[in-house]
């Protein structure tokens, strides 16, 4: 039945456009070009815009950043995905010293056995496959060395992105990494903390997602 | 209607079409552009058989009643003169509507051709005639409503307004909803009264709120529908059409 | 969407306009989305070269739609996402259904879908006995209400807080009275975080659809969305068949015109892209991802050269923002799924002109629709087409219920009008009879309407014609 309706559908669709000449195609431009530093600064001046904190850190000192976010914070927990790049990075800093830090929840299982316990953690930490100068907006590429849930559920989200993956426009990320040739199970342009106006037009931060985004952006 | 128009050199001769509204309710509105249109040392030719530009009918979907009278203007102005009209909505519909209501037809062609000559009068002023006014009125605050479709598909807002800016002694207070519209929308007024008086009040109040003691406009749809709720509403305000007032104000 | 009682455009607009408190939340908000949306596009060279982008874009994926849904389908299918059709919403309806039955699921989460409020899924699932829950905080504030949504972006627009705070004390249980915002916003956040932990199904809309990867992308602001399409094992997401694009490349014009467009968001907080069910290895993510594609008389829009540009629509909202009417009237008013200049548009052709031809009538042709319309969707000339076919004029008439609002006396007035102004001669008479008796008609008909708000016409003693003869203008 589920066929015979796909069938009269496209029939009708087929029959309707007829010898419509399609329209031509059209150049996906990206509309600026900035410098490696005007990246950086329009990609912060926008995500501050969307009130999302963003640092600007050297590579080799991230992590003491993070620290000092979290300590700040008073944050008890924090998820993270085991197989990322910057995984051993987290275990040996907790190692060396955990003092007032959240105690690190590696993201292991599938969600149906981690569920009631995610929903509990208070931050998410999570790579980035780049970002988006012109609208200000982060890329996060799950797969299966990174969850979705872990940018989505805690109400805290920090973001760590490498200074040299941001892009100018979103068109020229999808060229730039050749989005067409594999799309994750879910790609994600992010641009602040979870918000709404649904209230008398009145921006108010922290509906579902997270209350709070943070941004590292790592340079050499 | 995307993109300003390129306009000819002046003319010896223009046609006039006068609109309906003009020819019935505001004629001197009409008198006045013809003769501001003669100082600028034009032949102005005001074809007898004129009517109606067929908007109303063409808005309500009545098109073919809207063709049969569009025909009687396609007939009315032969000649290659510009045809100026005092009204940015009647304007639009000969310049941007008829090739429309045309289109597959055999006046297809003729009325392309009919719509590139179609002017409206502060655009014509301005652009073709680079018309200058020397302002012999007293100090007077006015204000300025410019027609939807003067400004959306005649785009000639600030044309009006140039004009309106070079009399001297006319303090010109904009509104604060300039782009909104009264609430005319010609048949909508009668078809839904309701929402049209709730938009024309609006309106009347912006226009209170500006303190102005003249409302200049271009169309005298909107002038009819405006000055009507001033009324209706013992607002002092007096509407005229800006042709109307730059004759008054050049020639006191 | 089922209807309680026949739809009366009249008294609708009546309530609306009386209804004071309405006409504020309207326009404080319609102002604000008006000046946040011109910020955001204040480059207005880049704004034409997005539009005539957006435009092409649309035009060229509807002018190949049946290549392109196919396209779809089978990558779509390559990636684990199982495709279905409907033709109409009772068929969409009980797919939805036959999923949920499938796994047992009694709880549905839904993130906000216009398409499932065309398909009227929330009252066909409730009256099947499922659960389902509104996630969108505007969404959710009128489920609890009781009432649809007044607007395609900003759902509870017509609501303002201390309407909402009372609706939460009532509705949620052990909720106090508050109308703080961010309170309120916690009171739903709490609220619902427990439901999208437990809820079986997610449902969402689509905002486009890519041919060439399979991807559906999903524009959102809370996250809801992104939790519905996540933490549920079942995601199922339903969508119009116009719209499908063909490249990824084309999705960042139509994104900015979209967001810009809605709220004057340069972009949304998330712009989620799914291309598949959870794959092997990966810990979260829905074990199966449903798409519904719907037609709905959508396939018979496209039949019409000048139709077909309404399937253009990305819903944004933004002809809502810009209408003189809408803002004073509301959604509801509108008394169908779609309001303002696009419900004008594609109400008709989806429910016929009988039922809701009237609604063509509540536009002043101000063209501020199409004016701001990011993919140039002719509005004003779909407006006065969907008022041609309802009074039966021209030979393309094609919407359903064609010429059903043509009435005799309407019919005769015009062809007496066509009649005076065809002649000269006639018009001559006509005028003459306006400037003797114009000023004493009786207040009747059109002229009793018009002057409901103001003063009659006056008409001139002498008209222009006499004035010209006088003058000695020329006559040719």
């Amino acid at each position: 039945m589920l066929n015979v309706t796909r069938e009269k559908i496209l029939s009708r669709l087929k029959a309707a456009i007829g010898d419509t000449v399609p329209a031509p195609p059209t150049v996906c431009m990206p509309i600026a070009t900035f410098s490696p530093e005007e990246k950086i600064e329009n990609l912060r001046t926008r995500m501050e815009a969307m009130r999302t904190e963003v640092h600007l850190v050297q590579s080799d000192a991230w992590i003491a950043t993070l620290k000092t976010i979290l300590q700040a914070r008073k944050l008890k927990t924090l998820v993270y995905a085991p197989d990322t790049w910057m995984a051993p990075d987290i275990g040996q800093a907790w190692d060396d010293d955990s003092t007032d830090l959240p105690a690190k929840i590696p993201f292991d299982r599938p969600i149906e056995d981690f569920k009631g316990e995610l929903f509990e953690i208070e931050a998410g930490i999570t790579t980035t496959c780049g970002a988006i100068a012109e609208t200000g907006a982060i890329v996060l590429w799950t797969d299966a060395s990174e969850p979705r849930t872990l940018s989505l559920v805690p109400p805290v989200h920090i973001a760590v992105l490498k200074a040299d993956q941001i892009y100018n426009s979103f068109c020229e990320i999808i060229q730039a990494q050749n989005w067409t040739a594999g799309m994750p199970t879910n790609a994600l342009l992010i641009s602040g903390p979870s918000k709404t106006a649904d209230i008398e037009m009145t921006l108010a931060f922290g509906v579902h997602g997270p209350k709070e985004l943070i941004v590292l952006i790592l340079k050499d | 209607m995307d993109s300003k128009r390129t306009y000819p050199a002046k003319p010896d001769s223009v046609y006039f079409f006068g609109t309906c509204l003009v020819e019935s309710a505001y004629p001197q509105a009409g008198m006045a552009a013809m003769r501001l249109l003669k100082e600028e040392g034009l032949r102005v030719v005001f074809p007898r058989q004129q009517t109606c530009c067929g908007q109303p009918a063409y808005n309500s979907g009545f098109a073919e009643e809207a063709r049969q009278v569009a025909r009687t203007q396609l007939a009315a102005f032969p000649r290659d003169y510009p045809v100026v009209v005092p009204s940015g909505s009647c304007a639009g519909m000969m310049r941007h509507h008829y090739p429309y209501l045309f289109a597959g037809r055999p006046e297809w062609e003729q009325t392309r051709r009919f719509a590139e000559r179609v002017f409206e009068f502060t655009e014509f002023m301005r652009h073709v005639m680079g018309a200058t006014f020397e302002d012999k009125g007293p100090p007077l605050r006015v204000t300025w409503h410019s027609s939807c479709h003067a400004m959306r598909e005649m785009q000639v807002t600030e044309d009006s307004k140039a004009l309106l800016r070079q009399l001297g002694r006319v303090e010109l207070i904009e509104l604060e909803r300039e782009d909104e519209c009264c609430g005319f929308g010609g048949t909508f007024a009668v078809k839904q009264p309701a929402i049209s008086s709730a938009m024309v009040y609006d309106k009347t109040e912006d226009i209170r709120q500006t303190g102005a003691e003249r409302v200049i406009a271009g169309d005298c749809g909107c002038l009819l529908n405006i000055t009507g709720n001033l009324e209706h509403r013992h607002i002092p305000v007096r509407g005229q059409h800006i042709a109307e007032f730059i004759w008054e104000r050049t020639h006191a | 969407m089922p209807e309680t009682q026949p739809f009366d455009f009249k008294a609708n607009i009546k309530k609306a306009l009386a209804d004071k408190q309405l006409g504020k939340n309207l326009k404080s908000a319609m102002d604000g989305l008006r000046v946040k949306r011109r910020a955001v596009f204040a480059d207005t060279d880049e704004l034409a070269a997005l539009r005539a982008q957006g435009e092409a874009v649309k035009q060229r994926a509807l002018s190949r739609l049946p290549e392109l849904l196919t396209q779809l389908e089978a990558k779509c299918t390559a990636n684990g996402i199982q495709v279905h059709w409907a033709e109409t919403v009772e068929e969409a309806n009980r797919t939805v259904l036959n999923i949920m039955q499938r796994h047992d699921a009694t709880l549905m989460v839904k993130g906000k879908s216009m398409l499932s409020e065309e398909m009227g899924l929330n009252h066909f699932l409730e009256d099947q006995g499922q659960e389902v829950l509104e996630t969108d905080l505007g969404e959710f504030i009128i489920q609890l209400a009781g009432e649809p949504p007044s607007h395609i972006i900003v759902p509870a627009v017509h609501k303002n807080k201390d309407q909402i705070a009372r609706i939460f004390q009532e509705k949620i249980p052990d909720t106090p009275y508050t109308e703080d915002v961010d309170a309120l916003n916690a009171i739903a956040r709490k609220t619902l975080r427990q439901k999208f932990f437990s809820g079986q199904v997610g449902l969402s809309g689509v905002n486009f659809a890519v041919a060439e990867t399979g991807t559906l992308c999903l524009v959102e602001n809370e996250g809801n969305g992104r939790m519905c399409t996540t933490v549920p094992p079942v995601h199922i997401a339903v969508m119009g068949l116009e719209k499908v694009v063909e490249k990824l490349e084309e999705v960042p014009p139509l994104l900015r015109l979209l967001t810009g467009s809605a709220t004057g968001q340069l972009i949304t907080t998330y712009f989620n892209m799914i291309t598949s069910p959870r794959r092997p290895g990966e810990k979260d993510g829905p074990l199966e991802v449903h798409l519904l594609i719907l037609d709905n008389g959508r396939s018979a829009i496209l039949d019409d050269p000048e139709l077909r540009r309404s399937l253009q629509c990305i819903r944004c909202g933004t002809c809502l923002n810009h209408c003189p009417v809408y803002v004073r009237i509301g959604g509801h008013a509108y008394g169908f799924v779609y309001p303002g200049p696009i419900g004008e548009v594609i109400t008709p052709q989806f429910e016929g002109l009988e039922k809701a031809g009237d609604l063509a009538s509540a536009s002043s042709l101000c063209q501020a629709c199409g004016e701001v319309c990011p993919v140039k969707i002719p509005l004003p000339d779909l407006i006065r087409r969907m008022r041609r076919e309802g009074v039966g004029q021209g030979e393309d008439g094609c919407v359903r219920g064609f010429g059903t609002k043509r009435h005799l006396l309407e019919v005769l007035a015009w062809k007496a009008w066509a009649l005076v102004n065809r002649y000269p001669r006639l018009n001559a008479i006509n005028n003459l009879v306006l400037s003797r008796v114009g000023n004493r008609m009786p207040r009747l008909g059109p002229l009793a309407a018009w002057t409901t708000g103001r003063t009659a016409p006056r008409f001139a003693p002498k008209s222009l014609h006499q004035l010209a003869d006088e003058e000695g203008l020329p006559h040719a």
